[in-house]
């Protein structure tokens, strides 16, 4: 039995990810790209991602307290939680998601199993 | 040749302590530690800009969120809120929590640039805070990446042409923590808040002003419900205007002492003197005879309440109620060690200005050393002594002495040097009592009485009397008005030795006069016996004479011709 289906159903939620860039830059496309790819691993069919670009609306920047850009913010579930950055150190983005690994890397620990 | 332009700040003293205000579109550091007034300096600057200069100013706070900077603000006065509404200030608070924030990757502060610069768009500001941009280097782990977005933000802020303050706490060793003053390098001011005898001043200094020229010295500066003031000793100048006019003392005699005529006005007087010799009666004489002119007086009290001066000073008969309540006179009390010294200062700058008095009076000052060291009372009190020359304000100090020392000459703040005149009052103690005198150590730009006059104190008022000098000293009180009777009672005397004499010399002359008279009638009585006894030989020779005549007649001889002569001269008549 895998760890996934340890969890109860209807604790299966919907993420809700919003990620803030500002600009096509090199940072913000390399952010949307990690987070597609460890939404992707981690909360298949669980997860929307929002993509706010600020240089569009920047009326939208204190909504969420954002000053570093790429931010990645998790709306659902509560609480709010924000990570800055390319997104490119995959644990420091579970961490700070809050998410359990379901497919630990090679070299990682995975304690729940 | 362009010259670096300046934004006038508004804020009391700053403007002059900078020759101008801040350095134009560049960015102006101030640092200092806690509680020291670097987001009030920042507030002001930008509700002063909306409020004087009409230039719009976005506040981005890192530590204190808009509604209770706008509650801060309220008790100094500031309306944040209406100014808000104005669109002449928006306030944005920028919320760090580091716990909440995980960094996963490269970033860059775009989104602060975003925010500041939409803040700014949105109303248009010219002038823009940020308090305290530190605050980052604690809710961002990655202090390289901090480092360089930094010099990015204020190459931003330059690019948009804004002036701008960025707030920082003070380092141990540097003026920030985070060394911000490596990247603001085109103005940097310090404040400090030091406590000393538990009285807190703050100061404020000009670091660095590139390309200006800018006061460097350490200046008091204090915050109130007017905000921030900054009182510079060196815009006030040796070139005030001096009056010749003159102003009673109040006391006849003293005005006598002082060539007749008294103070002069806008001239400063020190009156010197241990506790109780009536330094306070004498302050209280100059009052009432300014109120008596109709001219305004202000009185710094700072040892008694209002009405225990009113009540004490009618006992020497001089009825202060009555000019409070015409305006003329206005009581200023408060305690020395209530605030400190600056404090002390701007109130009473900004008292004078609203009163607009002629004469001050500070009693006493040397209550304000108990506030400060005495370098620091005699620097304060200089300057407020040419704020008072400038406006021709006559100023009488009161300065209570320590009765152990000798000569008494000095003062407690070392200031006789600030004063024009100078009068010291000194209690004699001899033959059991204690008696007030008063000298004019000196007195600038007049003839003057050297002599001791004895200070006396009647239900009329001050009275001075002079006071006797023999051999055994100076005599005062009891003592002298013995040596007046004693005086008194010789002058008698002398009179009535006079007298007598005259009535004897009187005496004399009627008894001489007597004398002539009964000399002259016996005289008179002689001097007929005489005549008749004359007479009578006469009429004898005549006869005899005639006998002879006859004689020769019946001879019928010559008569010769001396008988004839003889006889013609008995003839003529009677010895008269």
């Amino acid at each position: 039995m895998t760890y996934s289906e340890h969890i109860p159903e209807n604790d299966k939620v919907i993420w809700l990810l919003r990620l803030y860039v500002a600009g096509q830059t090199f940072k913000s496309l390399n952010a949307f790209a990690n987070l597609k790819k460890i939404c992707e691993e981690q909360l298949e069919g669980r997860y929307q991602i929002e993509i706010i670009d600020l240089l569009i609306n920047p009326t939208l920047v204190k909504n969420d307290q954002i000053l570093a850009l790429p931010a990645l913010v998790r709306k659902l579930p509560e609480p709010v939680k924000k990570i800055i950055g390319d997104l490119s150190n995959t644990e420091r983005v579970l961490v700070g998601l809050d998410i359990k690994p379901l497919h630990p890397k090679k070299g990682l620990v995975n304690e729940f199993q | 040749m362009q010259q670096l332009l300046k934004t006038p700040t508004g804020i009391n003293g700053l403007d002059e302590i900078t020759e101008g205000g801040l350095p134009l579109g560049r960015l102006t550091l101030v640092c200092g530690g806690t509680g020291c007034g670097k987001t009030l300096l920042a507030m002001e600057f930008l509700v002063r800009g909306a409020t004087q200069f009409n230039e719009p100013g976005a506040f981005m706070s890192f530590e204190e969120k808009a509604d209770e900077l706008s509650k801060n603000f309220a008790s100094l006065s500031f309306d944040l809120d209406e100014l808000i509404d104005q669109k002449l200030l928006t306030i944005d608070h920028v919320r760090l929590e580091p716990a909440e924030i995980e960094e996963a990757g490269e970033y860059d502060l775009e989104g602060l640039l975003i925010r500041l610069g939409y803040a700014i768009d949105s109303i248009g500001a010219k002038r823009v805070v940020l308090d305290t941009i530190e605050a980052l280097f604690s809710g961002l782990s990655n202090k390289n990446i901090l480092r360089s977005e930094l010099r990015r933000l204020f190459l931003f802020l330059k690019d948009k042409g804004v002036t701008a303050i960025v707030t920082a706490e003070q380092g141990e060793l540097t003026f920030t923590r985070f060394g911000l003053e490596e990247y603001v390098a085109d103005c940097i001011i310090f404040l400090n808040h030091s406590v000393y005898q538990q009285i807190a001043t703050r100061r404020i200094r000009i670091v660095k002003y590139r390309g200006s020229a800018h006061s460097t010295n350490e200046y008091p500066f204090l915050i109130d419900q007017q905000g921030f003031s900054v009182m510079p000793i060196s815009s006030l100048n040796l070139d005030h205007k001096t009056s010749s006019k003159r102003i009673s003392t109040g006391v006849e005699r003293l005005d006598t002492m002082l060539s007749t005529q008294g103070y002069f006005r806008g001239s400063s007087i020190l009156v010197s003197g241990t506790a109780g010799t009536g330094k306070s009666s004498l302050a209280a004489h100059f009052v009432n005879a300014a109120c008596t002119r109709g001219e305004r007086c202000l009185y710094f009290a700072f040892e008694e309440s209002q009405n225990q001066i009113i009540r004490n000073m009618h006992s020497i008969g001089i009825d202060f109620s009555q000019w409070v309540e015409q305006g003329l006179l206005q009581f200023q009390n408060a305690r020395a060690t209530q605030y400190g010294l600056e404090m002390h200062l701007v109130a009473m700058h900004r008292i004078i200005d609203q009163f607009k008095p002629t004469c001050v009076v500070i009693d006493p000052i040397s209550n304000l050393v108990a506030t400060a060291n005495v370098a620091e009372v005699k620097s304060m009190l200089s300057r407020l002594i040419d704020y008072l020359k400038m406006k021709e304000i006559t100023v009488l100090c009161t300065d209570l002495t320590t009765p152990d020392d000798s000569t008494l000459e000095h003062t407690e703040v070392n200031i006789s040097s600030l004063m024009d005149t100078w009068l010291l009052l000194k209690a004699l103690e001899c033959n059991g009592e204690r008696n007030r005198v008063l000298y004019i150590i000196k007195s600038r730009g007049m003839a003057h009485s050297n002599q001791i006059r004895e200070f006396i104190f009647s239900t009329k008022g001050i009275d001075l009397r002079d006071v006797y000098i023999g051999s055994s000293g100076v005599l005062t009180g009891s003592a002298r008005a013995n040596q007046e009777a004693k005086n008194l009672a010789e002058a008698l005397d002398c009179q009535q030795q006079i007298e007598i004499r005259e009535r004897e010399i009187e005496r004399k002359k009627l008894a001489i006069e007597a004398q002539i008279l009964a000399l002259n009638t016996q005289f008179e009585a002689e001097k007929e016996n005489l005549i008749r006894l004359i007479n009578k030989e006469q009429q004898r020779n005549h006869t005899l004479l005639l006998d002879q005549q006859a004689m020769i007649k019946l001879k019928q001889a010559d008569t010769p011709s001396h008988l004839d002569n003889a006889l013609a001269d008995t003839e003529k008549g009677d010895v008269e």
